[in-house]
């Protein structure tokens, strides 16, 4: 069928239009899962990590709620904000900036469902745009709580 | 030529479209799924007194005689930001037969949450929650979390993740008539 001519731009507009909304779900369908699984480590395997005396120790930073954190968190990591918010990016930045590029660092959220963080991705980008070279992402499914609490592993509380 | 790329063109849009769809919704309510946990259920819902956004004191128990939905979220959690359209039309629909929706905010601070309290035109207070929230309630340790809490404050079922509002509403409304 040959539309008008007066259609045709506006069929443009709409194929680019809902083409740009599928997009921009995609995307945010898919934030933390763009992060490679070779940056990413397992929760039991991070605390094999933790548990070897003679692995080393990463520095662990929780890059998500403040207000999680201090219900629980993992024993050893520290707090610097949200990495989704400017100030907590540039806090983040702030802590590592003095470290080694190779220093193993591991970088935590678990607010949400892994695919809805909006934390681990912009923490991850930050750090390795500082040249840091070995980074890991700890990889959440659902929460913090289900993932790891509730998996016995070790929790410490407050800040 | 013309209307053959045309054709193309909106043949590809409607399968980039439907595919960020299929994968939004995919991993929306990925999240642990239903939890009626047997420590929960039954309980007396432990009582607070918070802070809402116009900085009173909110008591839980003052609803005692309600029905309640306690919901745990926060302004950056995405899932929860999809539940509240359907929270406040929940308690358009349901409020004048006893239900209370009650938002307890794990935000760090409340001035976000004011401007998300505008933008979404919510209807039901919310509150500041705090660890010691969280812990009340077991341990908030994701978001979304949340509490149908019957008439008599008693604890009915505890959802972790998004949950598909038609079981909300499902339990909702049982409980209204009981």
């Amino acid at each position: 069928m040959i539309l008008p001519i007066k259609s045709r731009p506006t069929t443009l507009r709409f194929v680019l239009g809902t083409s740009a909304i599928a997009l921009a779900s995609l995307g945010f369908a898919y934030q933390a899962g763009l992060i490679p699984a070779s940056r990413l480590i397992n929760p039991e395997d991070l605390v094999k990590v933790l548990q070897s005396a003679k692995n080393e120790k990463p520095l662990m930073i929780q890059v998500g709620s403040h207000v999680l954190y201090s219900q629980a968190h993992i024993p050893g990591s520290e707090y610097v904000g949200a990495a989704s918010t400017e100030i907590g990016l540039q806090a983040l930045r702030k802590r590592v900036g003095s470290l080694p590029r190779n220093r193993f660092i591991v970088l935590y959220c678990g607010c949400c469902p892994w695919s809805h963080c909006p934390n681990v991705k912009p923490a991850d980008d930050a750090v390795r745009a500082m040249g840091f070279t070995n980074v890991k992402i700890l990889y959440i499914a659902n929460n913090f709580g289900a993932d790891w609490v509730e998996k016995g592993y070790p929790v410490a509380k407050g800040d | 030529m013309r209307i053959l790329k045309k054709g193309i063109l909106r043949i590809l849009g409607l399968i980039v479209l439907v595919a960020g769809f299929y994968f939004t919704i995919r991993h929306h309510g990925a999240g642990v799924g239903i939890s009626n946990a047997s420590t929960s259920e039954r309980s007396l819902a432990p009582d607070f007194s918070l802070p809402d956004l116009a900085g009173q004191t909110l008591d839980l128990s003052s609803y005692r005689g309600k029905v309640i939905l306690l919901d745990f979220w926060a302004t950056w959690c995405d899932p929860c930001r999809e539940e509240i359209p359907q929270f406040v039309a929940l308690q358009n629909k349901y409020g004048d037969q006893g239900l209370q929706i009650l938002g307890v905010s794990m935000d760090d601070g409340p001035e976000p949450v004011r401007d998300f309290y505008r933008r979404f035109k919510m209807n039901y207070p919310v509150v500041m929650g705090n660890a010691q929230t969280g812990a009340l309630y077991g341990g908030v340790l994701g978001l979304p979390i949340a509490f149908l809490i019957r008439r008599d404050g008693r604890i009915a079922a505890k959802h972790i993740g998004a949950t598909d509002v038609s079981v909300l509403e499902k339990e909702i409304v049982s409980l209204l008539r009981s």
